[in-house]
């Protein structure tokens, strides 16, 4: 059902876990499935130093998450708010149609996670 | 890497003595059964033998047997052909909420096309409530549709008195036995079920055959047209090698039935005991007392069910999910929402279906390597998170209520 390189950040997933003071916090659901996914980003000096997910979702989810934060991680915000949901799935060498959905969620947290820090730090 | 199959409700393994009786109808004995000479003899002599040992394992007459191609088909015939056959007593049907999509989705199409339908509801556990029935039957009513037993969560059906209540209103019952018969003893002559579907491939036998049992003297319309097959009632040349598997399969299946559930009850008890001692916030769906021997359907909160059957394939243990992001169509489990659970509690579902060859060995590396795969993936989960946080404030977790248990 899934290819190589989706089960392998489903199995190793890069990231994962909380981050304890993060600049910004975005968290979508989703209104298909039920899943939640939340991204959390360290912002220093208009870049994206740091960035965790936790997910709660199908393995395409998880693999998903994953590939956004190795995509998102080093960018600068200006880059980082540029990532699709396609670029996403394209990076994982693609998704079964069914489960598009579940990439999108990645990339629609992280431009949360990042009008959150945007919203903490007007100036910024 | 060596596997564990615990899917044994998706199918199950043939035997080898089911294959070994099948082997000779593809090769010396091919003749067809309807042709007069020797060849069409030969073959015409399997399949009354093999109606002869179905029937018998079922407590029915061979000619209350009419082979189909598997439960399926034996679903659409029973139903649609009741309502082409009674159309002159009326169009109403009654069925439960947890039926297989084989009987529920035929009956809605019956009901798009001018029937009118009562889907009975369920339990917390699962199970039909004969009140609820009683109550449901009109004068128009034509037929009663309920599950023997059900294929997520195991709930086994009071059958004896369902039928029973049918019988003496006069309504015919049809019951879906597909993943009874094997498992659980059933005898025709001393349950009044009017029409049975069975499925050679969940009892070791063969895919793609199966066999609808229509008590004498019952009239039914016909799906198929063509040949004087089955009665005519299911036209078309028999596939005799399936068909001779079917009997072999059903006749290992329903020897011994006590002994052999017995101990694929105790696998099952053992498992389900271990994954709520070890795994916390878990709990077990369907009935605690009347599941099939080889059911085990919990739902691991904050878990979603999709990732936890790959994280466990990667392991080598094969099981299947009642999640929404498992079906095509990103619904939860229509089974597990009718008993009244949560779309997040169905979303962490998990059916562990054991069968004759697993051991408790297999139980016990399937109890610790799940712990392993929930512990990972609740280690991301962020609502995980937030219940262990919760827990720590307050110790409560979830509520519990009781089942009607019934005899
Ligand atoms: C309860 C029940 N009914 C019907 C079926 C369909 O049987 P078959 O696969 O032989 O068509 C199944 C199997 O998936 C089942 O579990
Ligand atoms: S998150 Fe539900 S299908 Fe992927």
């Amino acid at each position: 059902m899934y290819n190589k390189k989706v089960m392998d950040h489903f199995q190793n997933p890069r990231n994962a876990g909380e981050m304890l003071k993060p600049s910004g916090v975005g968290e979508v659901g989703n209104m298909k499935c039920g899943d939640i996914m939340k991204i959390f980003i360290k912002v220093e000096d208009g870049r994206i130093e740091d960035i965790n997910f936790l997910t709660f979702g199908c393995g395409a989810a998880i693999a998903s998450s994953s590939m956004l934060t190795e995509l998102v991680k080093g960018k600068t915000l200006e880059e980082a708010l540029k990532i699709t949901n396609t670029d996403v799935a394209e990076n994982l060498g693609g998704l079964p149609d069914a489960k598009l959905h579940c990439s999108n969620l990645a990339a629609d947290a992280l431009h949360k996670a990042i009008e959150d820090y945007q919203s903490n730090n007007p100036s910024a | 890497m060596e596997r564990i199959y615990l899917d044994h409700g998706a199918t199950t393994p043939p035997h080898a003595e089911v294959v070994e009786a099948m082997l000779p109808y593809y090769r010396q004995y091919f003749g067809n059964p309807s042709s007069v000479h020797s060849f069409g003899r030969e073959a015409r002599r399997a399949l009354d033998e093999s109606r002869e040992k179905t029937a018998l394992a079922l407590g029915a007459a061979p000619e209350e047997i009419i082979f189909t191609s598997g439960g399926t088909e034996a679903n659409n015939l029973a139903i649609q052909g009741v309502i082409e056959s009674l159309s002159h007593k009326g169009s109403h049907m009654i069925t439960s909420a947890v039926e297989h999509h084989a009987v529920l989705d035929t009956m809605n199409k019956m009901s798009q096309k001018g029937c009118s339908l009562t889907v009975l509801p369920v339990d917390r556990c699962g199970m039909v409530d004969p009140h609820e029935l009683k109550k449901a039957i009109r004068d128009d009513s034509v037929l009663v549709s309920i599950m023997t037993a059900n294929n997520e969560i195991g709930t086994i059906q009071p059958v004896m008195e369902l039928a029973a209540i049918c019988r003496e209103k006069g309504v015919l019952f049809h019951t879906d036995a597909v993943q009874a018969i094997g498992n659980i003893p059933l005898n025709l002559k001393e349950v009044p079920i009017d029409f049975l579907s069975l499925s050679a491939h969940k009892l070791y036998g063969p895919k793609g055959i199966g066999a609808l049992f229509i008590r004498k003297g019952t009239k039914l319309g016909k799906l198929m047209f063509g040949g004087g097959q089955e009665r005519k009632l299911r036209p078309g040349t028999e596939n005799l090698p399936a068909i001779v598997g079917l009997a072999k399969a059903i006749e290992m299946a329903t020897a011994d039935i006590p002994g052999k559930s017995k101990a694929v009850a105790a696998l099952r008890d053992r498992m389900i005991e271990k994954l709520l001692e070890k795994i916390d916030a878990i709990q077990l769906n369907g009935h605690p007392e009347h599941r099939l021997p080889g059911n085990v359907n919990i739902s691991v909160k904050f878990v979603e069910g999709e990732s936890l059957l790959l994280d466990l394939d990667l392991k080598g243990v094969a099981a299947s999910s009642g999640s929404a992001c498992t079906s095509g169509s990103l619904e939860a489990s229509h089974v597990l929402m009718a008993c009244g659970m949560d779309q997040q509690t169905a979303h962490g579902s998990l059916r562990l279906t054991l069968g004759h060859g697993n051991t408790a060995e297999e139980v016990d590396y399937t109890v610790a390597t799940l712990k392993d795969s929930v512990e990972r993936l609740r280690g991301m989960s962020s609502l995980y998170r937030d219940y262990r946080r919760q827990v720590e404030k307050k110790r409560n977790i979830g509520e519990e209520k009781t089942c009607t248990t019934k005899k």
